[in-house]
């Protein structure tokens, strides 16, 4: 406890839990909406993406990856929930395709262009996240802080209008609700909670961060608000006392992350069994 | 003036027409039962007036001061629906979202509203339950409520009593019966033409040839009596 203490004192740690706390926040928040529109695996497919970006980037040798990652990722958000609607190729399988090919092409971009010494611990840590949230600068911070309080304000202005598209979405259209429009957002917000993402656990692991939460929360509650609500303090508590475990025990932060979530899960399926059993 | 006016229509998916020339008017207060076989297109029909599926060839045109974001819809039920972690009152209220333009929350004279429409379907206790865990004929009548959200001049009713059981069937039909009555104009697709026939005040019937009439004209139409004798026999024999 006393080793807990002297470390919440150092900056970078206290860097690395506001950072980490709100990262957590804004991911859990639009899970509920991707799980039940059965889009889990954009999170995913987008990761990729962005890793495959910020292998260009460090090509091009740009000082702020962002710049390029955020904008990219976006548009490829946009177009994969495009391609989930009505064409040839169906939306599970586009998002494969466009999901693998970014990071194989990424690899290989990295692999030719790499003028880093350590080649596999680079592309290791962009993959799971390295121990880089606790490097995090005060200007990351910030940037950080932003981006959360924009993803949570949209979120709540657009709550309503979120859950009519995600619940029914013919009904929607038909009652005259923008719902492309709506679908947009919802792909833009997706986009920018995984590339802030990528910084906590890597590009491999941000799909947990974002349905584990709502998972977990659908055990145990039955409203669309207070799922949302439950999956948002769970995954802040998980991240929390991942980050903590991490720092103590010296294990990566993303997957140590990412085993707190899971065990949340495991726990709150046999809470919701037994509640479930009861009645 | 009519509602809705629809003339020399052709519905279907990606230019195929599925069916063609289709023609009908419905009035205020109408109560009209589209009939016919599977992949006859009638539900492309209902898709194509909700402006979900574009039209090939003809016209739609609203009369009556009906705006196009005045049609309340109670689509057949989807997969994601099934377990969907949402309380009634929460979907009820869905229903408001497309006169909220960019309004981000609900007023309190649209939460009293879909209270009173909640009391008139008698699924008021319910209002916290969850929509998964209700019974077939609850789910119907939490949508409908959401429907008349929307609005209460027209309702169209994909149909609404599909994998109902006899009883609760009959109820959901007294129901919207008695929505017709106080004044909402009803479009509904049934395969039943025996409540089609109980219930209606016009029929649109798609088999070899369109039909569209009052139920009297349909009855001594060839298409209606082939069915009212099919009925006769059966009660007879």
């Amino acid at each position: 406890m006393d080793k807990l203490a002297e470390y919440l004192q150092i900056p970078f740690v206290q860097h690395a839990l506001i950072a980490g706390v709100l990262i957590a926040l804004c991911s859990s928040l639009l899970g509920v909406t991707l799980v039940l529109k059965r889009f889990s695996f954009i999170g995913d497919g987008l990761s990729h993406v962005a890793f495959g970006i910020m292998a260009i980037a460090a090509v091009l040798r740009l000082s702020n990856d962002m710049l390029l990652v955020m904008p990219l990722t976006i548009l490829c958000a946009v177009l994969l929930l495009r391609t989930g609607q009505n064409t040839k190729i169906k939306g599970d399988a586009a998002i494969a395709m466009i999901s693998v090919g970014a990071l194989a092409f990424g690899y290989l971009l990295m692999n030719i262009f790499s003028t880093s010494g350590n080649l596999s611990g680079d592309v290791c840590s962009t993959l799971f996240g390295s121990t880089s949230i606790l490097t995090i600068s005060k200007k990351e911070v910030l940037v950080c802080i932003i981006l959360s309080i924009v993803v949570v304000v949209s979120f709540i202005l657009f709550y309503n209008k979120i859950f009519a598209v995600t619940f029914d979405e013919g009904f929607a259209r038909a009652s005259g609700v923008k719902a492309g429009l709506y679908n947009l957002i919802i792909a833009v917000i997706t986009a920018v909670i995984i590339v802030l993402a990528m910084n906590l656990v890597g590009s491999l692991l941000i799909s947990a961060l974002i349905i584990f939460p709502a998972l977990s929360a659908m055990r145990l509650f039955k409203s669309f608000k207070s799922v949302t609500i439950c999956s948002a303090v769970l995954s802040l508590i998980c991240a929390l006392v991942g980050i903590l475990i991490s720092i103590l025990t010296g294990t990566p932060v993303g997957s140590t992350i990412v085993a707190t979530d899971a065990a949340g899960f495991l726990i709150c399926w046999i809470v919701g069994e037994g509640l479930g059993a009861k009645k | 003036m009519s509602l809705i006016t629809v003339k020399n229509l052709s519905v279907g998916y990606e230019g195929k027409a599925v069916e063609e020339d289709i023609s009908f008017e419905v009035g205020k207060g109408d109560y009209l039962c589209i009939v016919g076989e599977n992949g006859s297109g009638k539900s492309t029909l209902m898709k194509t007036l909700l402006n979900l599926v574009e039209s090939i060839s003809g016209e739609i045109l609203f009369g009556d001061g009906l705006k196009k974001n005045e049609i309340g819809y109670l689509p057949q039920q989807t997969q994601v629906q099934r377990d969907f972690p949402a309380s009634v009152t929460e979907i009820v209220m869905s229903g408001f979202q497309a006169r909220c333009g960019w309004r981000p929350f609900y007023t309190k004279e649209e939460k009293q509203e879909a209270l009173a429409h909640m009391e008139r379907l008698a699924i008021l206790p319910l209002k916290d339950r969850c929509y998964r865990e209700l019974s077939g004929g609850q789910q119907q009548r939490v949508l409908l409520a959401r429907a008349l959200c929307a609005t209460q001049k027209l309702i169209l009713l994909d149909e609404p009593v599909s994998g109902l059981d006899p009883k609760v069937t009959i109820e959901m039909y007294e129901l919207i019966r008695e929505l017709n009555k106080s004044g909402t104009t009803v479009i509904m697709i049934t395969h039943d033409i025996e409540a089609a026939l109980r219930y209606a005040s016009h029929i649109l019937h798609f088999g070899n040839r369109i039909f569209f009439g009052t139920r009297e004209e349909y009855m001594e139409s060839d298409e209606g009596s082939f069915f009212l004798q099919r009925m006769e026999v059966r009660k007879n024999g």
